[in-house]
């Protein structure tokens, strides 16, 4: 073996030593930004138990499951077409990957609009951040803030959906930032599992 | 074996089935919600489920499985050692609930 050999294969496990965990940088990045949002929305969930569990007169304003039933099968069903959009982009169908994205996107939409739908209810009924009719007014404030910061999260993640595939479409962009974009959106999806049982399924009227 | 050749390997089934889990999972916590149990049981009971739908997902919706094992016990360990740090604030929420219980 040469020296220029030993100095190239010095330089191939420089480089393979410098990708961790031997997955691409772009999805590295977005799992460690996963990892960092589950302890925002974790210090949220807790705060908001920490506030529930403190104050006896914690208010049960739910009087019926349906909307939050479909809001989850929506946003599931959002993650499926994902898979399947992802799937689409691997097998370099471009078209219906776009498609598939597009869907998502569209479900994601319908998901925020059925969010701010109740939103409005809770808030014709005298809801507000500090004072409600039922009990104490932290629940407004610790209600509006969880389901805030997921509704944020939807609404950049339909965003993303459509600037990633309008670009993936365009060339730009290909499955690998498919891919990570659907690491988002299903941690979009999975906040809502613990936000739903947290904050809707708890407080349903007696 | 990387997530894109674990993705020409499966099918779509694996996808669907997953799906019907958490369908079903998620159904599970609405069903919780109208037993007649105490707040504290129903509390666990969902948040149980919650944490088995949170790991169907992260396993196979986001592809964690096929990942490096070391990658996949990083982001386990990691998580929920700070997911756990997290909970001995509620030692301060019973004591503004019912007084001081581990002063007795």
């Amino acid at each position: 073996m040469s020296q220029g050999d030993l100095t190239m294969e010095g330089h191939t496990t420089a480089l393979t030593v410098g990708c961790a965990f031997s997955i691409p940088t772009k999805k590295l990045a977005m799992w460690l930004f996963i990892i960092a949002d589950t302890m925002t929305f974790a210090a949220c969930l807790v705060a908001y138990g920490f506030l529930r569990n403190g104050t006896p007169n914690w208010p049960r304003p739910f009087h019926s499951i349906t909307n939050v039933a479909f809001m989850t099968f929506i946003l599931l069903t959002s993650s499926l077409t994902m898979l399947i959009g992802l799937r689409s982009a691997r097998a370099g169908d471009k078209a219906g990957a776009f498609r598939w994205i597009m869907i998502t996107a569209a479900l994601g939409i319908v998901f925020a609009l059925l969010h701010i739908r109740e939103w409005l209810g809770l808030i014709d009924e005298g809801m507000t951040m500090f004072k409600n009719p039922w009990g104490t007014g932290l629940f407004g404030a610790s209600f509006f803030s969880v389901t805030g910061l997921h509704l944020t999260h939807v609404t950049c993640g339909v965003i993303a959906l459509i600037a990633v595939g309008v670009r993936y479409k365009g060339g730009r962009y290909n499955a690998d930032d498919i891919e990570v974009l659907g690491l988002y959106w299903h941690f979009v999806d999975l906040v809502w599992m613990f936000v739903v049982p947290l904050v809707y399924l708890l407080n349903l009227a007696q | 074996m990387t997530t894109a050749e674990a993705h020409k390997s499966d099918g779509i089934g694996k996808d669907l089935a997953v799906y019907v889990c958490l369908l079903v999972l998620a159904g599970l916590q609405f069903v919780i919600a109208y037993q007649k149990i105490d707040a504290s049981q129903m509390f666990w009971r969902m948040l149980t489920v919650a944490c088995v739908e949170a790991g169907l997902a992260e396993l196979f919706f986001m592809h964690l499985w096929t990942e490096k094992r070391a990658f996949l016990w990083f982001v386990l360990i990691f998580t929920i050692s700070v997911l756990l740090g997290m909970q001995y604030g509620w030692t301060d929420a019973f004591r503004m609930l019912v007084g001081a219980p581990f002063s007795k």
